[in-house]
């Protein structure tokens, strides 16, 4: 069906800046194919520079028109850089299938060919973004991408993946959408870098900002960090050293996407927060903690698949039977399996 | 390691106003276990065909109902093969007269669908069409 893949002929053509490579690439990547890894592989050492960004914020907030004008304003301000947009829309669990139109809103940035969109479905992935968005998004960070923008699909309840990608996340409210309180039940103010009311334009704005500045205070008693331990179960306890100083209060700004307001000043938070980050070293214990998270969760699936083919029977079958017998228990069935006992 | 799914760009290319046929055609693939690119009305062939390379989709479709077809669909088929994919297979939907889909496919569109074609029918020739797709 697709042509036989050369990683390193990829990797070769991406660095001389061919964007259907970059795309084939992305393919790959999202595919979690060996080619992709080896990619990836063979470009890492010019990896790390990249901003990650994430969007998030409930469905119809207008994610998808701000990123189309913060990509904008940012080409205008740096006429060298390029800007990597990953847009991630929900897989359907009836089909598999997914229909992906965050397009729709980015036509502002077409004719740019330092702006590369590519639009991803989250494939059964639940926390707001696709398995593979990471790899991607290393991806683009290979290419020589300077600012990748990731648009969560906003779900709102569980857009915790975010917080673990982007070195900043932005939470987009809009006014009468009446989900400021599910954002906070949700959490996703204590996720927030920088809060944006969009649709500044509609009446209410006063009194989103008033509810968000509120919950805002009240929730900045905690610090960001337990945001990371909090949701990753499987990490490493030794990740707490990585403790956030206090010193960065969420902005609260507004703007009307469609009319292109308040954009500056968003970019210019956008660009402090970065800022901040390199000044307080917590640019390198972010990207630490990724990748941590990165080794350990590669690890535990490589060390299981490897466990699993190394069994003379599928042992793993064998005990999911004792369990539902209640013959054992799931504990007692780990146990044995561990202990060669199975 | 997850399989790939064959990915589609649904576009509306040409100055008339309403997309309805075009998302129809969108919720059909997605139904058929397709990734549906939608990129929206009033499309430029260079759009599209950038769009098509950063997705690396492996089919185009088109809906056209601005009879602009004879000027539209060529332009979409030569920017795909300069950029390198001349293998996509591009399906145009639409009112189009007999002779000029005879034309088309000469030009090498792979099936035009008109009016109340069922999309399952659409859903099938997209997925043979990229199964056929060799190296
Ligand atoms: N009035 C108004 N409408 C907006 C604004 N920003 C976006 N929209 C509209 O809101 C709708 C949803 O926007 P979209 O960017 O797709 O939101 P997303 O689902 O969060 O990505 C679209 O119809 C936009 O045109 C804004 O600032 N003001
Ligand atoms: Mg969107």
């Amino acid at each position: 069906m697709r042509p036989k893949i050369d990683p390193l002929d990829l990797a070769g053509k991406i660095l001389q800046g061919d964007r259907l490579a970059l795309a084939r690439a992305c393919t790959e990547v999202e595919n979690d194919t060996p080619a992709g890894e080896a990619v990836i592989s063979s470009l890492f050492r010019h990896s790390g520079q990249a901003h990650i960004v994430g969007i998030t914020g409930s469905p119809g907030t207008g994610k998808s028109s701000l990123v189309n004008r913060l990509a904008k304003e940012y080409r205008s301000r740096h006429a060298n850089h390029q800007v990597a947009v990953i847009a991630v829309d929900p897989t359907s669990p009836f089909s598999g299938g997914a229909v992906l139109g965050d397009r729709v809103r980015m036509r502002d940035l077409f004719g740019d060919e330092r702006v590369f969109i590519r639009s991803m479905a989250t494939r059964g992935a639940l926390g707001g973004l696709a398995r593979q968005t990471n790899a991607l998004t290393q991806l683009f960070d290979c290419a020589g991408y300077q600012l990748i923008l990731v648009e969560t699909v906003g779900a709102g309840q569980s857009e915790v993946d975010i917080v673990r990608l982007a070195h900043t996340t932005l939470v987009v409210e809009a006014p009468g959408l009446g989900d400021d309180i599910q954002a906070i039940k949700a959490g996703i103010l204590e996720i927030a870098d920088i809060l944006v009311i969009n649709k500044a334009d509609h009446p209410g704005a006063d009194a989103t900002e008033r509810s968000l500045r509120m919950m805002l205070e009240l929730s900045h008693q905690r610090p960001k960090s337990m945001v990371y331990h909090h949701h990753n179960t499987g990490e490493d306890s030794r990740a707490a050293k990585d403790e956030e100083p206090e010193g960065w209060l969420p902005p609260v700004l507004r703007t009307v996407a469609i009319e292109n307001r308040g954009v500056s000043e968003l970019l210019d938070e956008v660009a402090a927060h970065r800022t901040w980050l390199e000044a307080n070293d917590l640019w390198q214990s972010r990207e630490r903690q990724r990748v941590r998270a990165d080794l350990q969760s590669l690890l535990q699936e490589r060390l299981f698949s490897a466990w699993r083919t190394a069994q003379p029977v599928d042992l793993l079958e064998v005990m999911i039977e004792r369990v539902m017998s209640r013959e054992v228990s799931p504990f007692e069935a780990i146990e044995q399996v561990l202990s060669g006992r199975g | 390691m997850s399989e790939g799914k064959i990915r589609v760009l649904v576009a509306k290319p040409g100055l008339d106003g309403h997309d309805r046929g075009a998302k129809v055609i969108a919720r059909a693939l997605r139904d058929a276990g397709m990734e549906v690119i939608y990129t929206g009305l009033r499309q430029t062939p260079e759009m599209i065909a950038e769009a098509a390379l950063q997705e690396d989709v492996d089919a185009v479709g088109l809906s056209i109902l601005s009879g602009a077809h004879m000027a539209l669909v060529p332009r979409v088929l030569d920017l795909l093969k300069k950029q390198g994919q001349g293998k996509v297979s591009l399906f145009v939907g639409g009112i189009i007269p007999e002779e000029d889909v005879s034309a088309l496919k000469e030009m090498g569109v792979a099936a035009v669908y008109g009016p109340g074609t069922s999309t399952q029918v659409v859903a099938e020739a997209i997925r043979a069409a990229v199964e056929k797709q060799t190296a």
